[in-house]
């Protein structure tokens, strides 16, 4: 009987939390109502099964429990109940399969007209590159990969010439516009996922794979990679902005073209800035920041929050006041004295001098002083 | 009047080859440590699984305690975190799960259920677990070396599972498939020997269409596994390769931490799909053994026949067969051709049909039984319950549209978790408490097992039934920490602290039941040859626990099938398979 009972409440409990629970589907922020549609249509569907069955059996436990001198009823087999059986979940499963299948068909085909966009994933950041007026992506290929060309670009392609990179920083989408991504990895697998998007795909280092959606509502999302990446993987985070066309359009205006970034100029050049500021722009660029938090908390690297002038303990138990030259070593040679309990993974840094000093100066005097 | 029994004759064929010679141990260590009894040999593997199990059951708990008081131990850094999710996952699913059905329940039963002497080749068999033994110590090897164990998940994608951002890049992967192609060595020869013991050593009358569904199951599963385990060996060679001597089958160009690697032309995907041509039916070499098992728990304590046997058994093999054209369903959102996803979801959905024929037919044995609410029994009916929701649940993930938001989620975690660990978990305990009594001649402690299955049944169902909801919010899994995640709300960390205490709950009422297992071996109630008054062979034995060779002078004749509970007319309410009609009524039923 209490076995029964049991049964009876984790049914009903479980329905409850359904409906009354805090915790469902984030707010949608993108066309794909239909997936959302989909889910429904299973929950009904599965939810009634799952009553059914439970408190079918639950009713069994009470009505079939144990007497002395009684015996079940022997029925090997009955083959009509069977079949209608299997002929109802059949047909459960195909409306279930069915707006299933609708919806991805969908998916796999983006628009004709859709805006293109590329995101490129590599270990622990996102960047983004947008086709210019061309309209056209140029060709990239990992052996044009430089500190100087982040993303891989053809410098002979002349369809490249004009693509916009965003190398750090927030995505900005317009709203009401289909559009496609597609998705890139120099390094290992990655996922670009927007919880109220509902879609996501994983970025395969070789391959170029996609999806697609129309943003309908505005506002600011968080882009979590979702396919394990390695030390870093819960620090790979970007935000993704659903802006107006207008926004959209000087948000772009602000991140400079390739030809531009080749000859230095361009709005993200960095002439006339202070060395603070390189170096703050460079920790982004160069995916420091993906490892080396700004505000204490802890990451793959030590946080260089307060970092300059303390005194680390190095992993062979020596210790080491934080100076220029011991951040000069850990930039050039960072497996030389790691700081202990961090793994040594950090590739070397492929600085000139004078970005070096930037770093330096961003680490000493721009890191908490909200510069 | 005669009775009516389902499948019984007094005609048994005689035997078509004579009888096997056994090797009988001269020595202690050829009796208890190199045995070739495929009991002794199944306590090892079951020992051996549970012992490093519950290495595994702890890393879960470390895993929880980093959930839901982020940051609580220091040794927990992000590296330890995703080290702890790869390794309680790869050992629970590959050196608990899979080694504990087939290895341990696997050994121990098929022999006395099908009325064979032994396996059929008994020295491979004691090989068969030493390799596994020898794997389990390479895995464990792995957690010393420098760089310590692999975290690339238990799915070890390439390219990160080879890569330096990745914990355990050098050593710990490179022992992690050494481990793998071991145990799978290993397996090959326990499994050859568990298929070839079903097909040729059943005893006479033992007709395919009569055995116990455990056999089903367990035999089922060896199938799909020597089947499935060669395209994770191969893969894991040739991950090897890619590792050690620079090949590129899973590499192609890479920029790694800023430099260019030698790697080129390689398929990352090449991998997920031999992984997954595997890990599906791995899915169902645990589930498999799990369905046989509970069919015949239930069917005996519900002292009723099991419901439709014949479409059990089909099931079983319908199972079998699709599950090698399903895998693709976990790579929906991988980047392959996204056209397959029409094909692998409607192959995936179609899968449900003949597992929802499996459930109904369970609860429609305990349907006008006589259900003895036995700790087996509890576990049995618990299994079901969770079953039922776990399979739901894969509906949504199996359904490709909807695998977009879920996929990578904690939705995922709890689906798994719901049917393929706490379901064949349940069936696992509901199996130990009911074939303990053979194994040992003694009852296990009935209290003890009844607070042990409350505690586990509502505990595991608190930690993942609310789990799903985080994966609704968009949760991801693998997260060593949410920190700085807008759309989930602060609610969801308490949720998560709630999750982790009813894990914490749960992990350490596992030390009852380790403790009933020794404390009912010395103390237990003296169990007798057939305490829950079952049909099936294992419990028609002159010993309990069975000697070497497992029955008396002569093997039993089979008669009937394995569920003539309740027949009418009958003088009990159980037949054993190896009672001849003429005997099984009583002598006014039996005068005509």
């Amino acid at each position: 009987m209490i076995f029964a009972i049991a049964l009876i409440l984790l049914v009903i409990g479980s329905v409850a939390f359904h409906f009354f629970s805090p915790w469902y589907l984030t707010p949608l922020a993108s066309d794909w109502s239909t997936i959302d549609d989909t889910i429904n249509i299973t929950f009904w569907i599965t939810g009634a099964v799952f009553v059914a069955v439970n408190l079918f059996m639950a009713w069994c436990v009470v009505k079939f429990r144990y007497k002395k001198n009684t015996r079940s009823h022997y029925q090997p087999e009955n083959k009509k109940l069977e079949l209608w059986l299997t002929g109802l979940t059949a047909l459960g499963v195909a409306a279930m399969l069915a707006p299933g299948l609708y919806v991805w068909a969908d998916f796999v085909n983006p628009p004709e007209d859709a805006d293109i966009l590329e995101v490129v994933g590599k270990q622990w950041q996102w960047s983004y590159r947008f086709p210019g007026d061309d309209g056209v992506l140029g060709t990239v290929d990992t052996r044009h990969t430089t500190a100087a060309n982040p993303l891989g670009i053809n410098p002979n392609d002349p369809n490249g010439q004009d693509d916009i990179i965003v190398a750090t920083g927030d995505l900005h989408i317009p709203i009401d516009r289909p559009v496609k991504m597609l998705l890139r990895s120099q390094d290992v697998l990655h996922d670009f996922a927007v919880a109220e998007f509902r879609v996501k795909m994983d970025l395969v280092p070789g391959i170029v794979t996609y999806l697609w959606l129309t943003p309908t509502v505005l506002g600011t999302y968080d882009v979590l990679c979702e396919e394990l990446c390695g030390i870093g993987h819960y620090k790979m985070r970007s935000q993704v902005v659903v802006d107006t066309q207008k926004g959209y359009s000087a948000w772009l205006k602000t991140h400079p073209t390739y030809a531009q970034t080749v000859a230095g100029t361009g709005p993200a050049s960095n002439i006339g800035l202070s060395l603070v500021e390189k170096g703050r722009r460079l920790s982004q660029s160069s995916g420091c920041v993906a490892c080396h938090s700004i505000d204490g908390s802890a990451g793959v690297g030590p946080t260089w929050l307060g970092l300059y002038g303390k005194t680390e303990t190095l992993a062979d138990g020596s210790t080491v006041v934080v100076d220029e030259a011991y951040l000069k070593e850990s930039i050039v040679s960072p497996n030389v004295s790691i700081v202990q309990g961090y793994a040594p993974i950090m590739p070397p840094g492929n600085f000139t001098d004078e970005e070096i000093e930037a770093l330096i100066a961003y680490t000493k005097e721009g890191v908490g002083s909200g510069s | 009047m005669a009775i009516v029994t389902h499948d019984a004759d007094e005609y048994v064929a005689p035997a078509a080859i004579p009888e096997m010679e056994l090797y009988h141990p001269k020595t202690w260590l050829g009796r208890y440590v190199f045995s070739q009894d495929a009991k002794v040999i199944a306590i090892q593997y079951a020992c051996t699984a549970i012992a490093i199990g519950l290495v595994a059951l702890v890393m879960s708990l470390l895993i929880r305690v980093q959930l839901g008081w982020p940051g609580a131990f220091d040794f927990i850094d992000p590296s330890a975190y995703i080290q702890l999710v790869t390794m309680h996952g790869m050992i629970m699913v590959v050196y608990l799960l899979t080694a504990l059905f087939l290895g341990g329940f696997g050994n121990y039963l098929i022999p006395l259920m099908v009325g064979a002497r032994d396996m059929v080749f008994p020295y491979l068999n004691m090989l068969s677990f030493w390799v596994y033994f020898i794997a389990v110590l390479v895995l464990v090897a792995s957690f010393f070396v420098p760089g310590g164990s692999s975290g690339a998940g238990w799915t070890l994608y390439p390219p990160q599972a080879i890569l330096p951002g990745t914990p355990g890049s050098d050593g710990g992967i490179i022992l992690m498939l050494v481990s793998l192609a071991l145990f799978i060595v290993g397996f090959t020869m326990g499994g050859l020997n568990y298929v070839v013991t079903v097909l040729q050593a059943r005893t006479r009358g033992m007709t395919l269409m009569r055995m116990p569904l455990t056999i089903w199951g367990i035999f089922m599963a060896t199938v799909l596994a020597l089947l499935a385990f060669p395209a994770l060996f191969v893969s894991a060679i040739m991950m090897l390769l890619d590792k050690i001597i620079g090949t590129s089958f899973f590499m192609p160009a890479i920029i790694s931490m800023g430099e260019q690697l030698d790697y080129s032309g390689g398929s990352p995907i090449l991998f997920q799909h031999l992984f997954w041509f595997f890990g599906h039916p791995e899915v169902y070499i645990v589930a498999l053994p799990a369905f046989g098992i509970v069919s015949d728990l239930l069917s005996i304590h519900a002292r009723k026949n099991i419901f439709g046997y014949r479409m059990m058994v089909w099931a079983i093999i319908i199972i079998g067969a699709l599950s090698f054209i399903v895998w693709a369903h976990h790579m929906y959102v991988s980047g392959m051709n996204p056209y397959f996803g029409f094909f692998f979801a409607t192959t995936t959905l179609i899968i449900a049909v003949p597992t929802a024929i499996k459930v109904y037919n369970w609860v429609l044995t305990l349907w006008r039984g006589n259900i003895r609410l036995n700790v087996p029994m509890l576990f049995a009916i618990g299994f079901i319950f969770t079953f039922v929701n776990g399979g739901l649940t894969g509906l949504f993930l199996g359904n490709v549209t909807i695998d977009l938001p879920l996929s990578d989620t904690m939705f995922v975690v709890a689906h798994f978790h719901m049917v393929m660990a706490v379901s064949p978990v349940l069936v696992v305990f509901g199996a130990i408490y009911h074939w303990y009594p053979k194994m040992t001649g003694r009852m296990l402690d009935d209290t003890l097992g009844k607070f042990h299955f409350w505690v586990t049944f509502l505990g595991t169902y608190a930690i993942y039934y609310p789990m799903h909801y985080l994966g609704f919010l968009g949760v991801p899994r693998r997260y060593y920490a949410l920190e700085g995640t807008n759309f989930i709300p602060e609610s969801a960390a308490s949720l998560n602290e709630f999750i982790s205490i009813a894990a914490i709950v749960v992990g350490a009422v596992q030390l009852v039941f380790i403790y009933n297992l020794f404390i009912s071996y010395y103390r237990g109630k003296e169990a007798g040859d057939n305490p829950w008054e079952a049909t099936t062979l294992e419990w028609q034995t002159a010993d309990t626990p069975p000697q070497h060779g497992n029955f008396g002078e002569q093997l039993p004749l089979v008669y009937r099938w394995a569920y003539d509970y309740g027949v009418p007319g009958a003088t009990q309410d159980y037949i054993p398979q190896n009672v001849p009609p003429s005997k099984a009524s009583s002598g006014v039923d039996n005068a005509e």
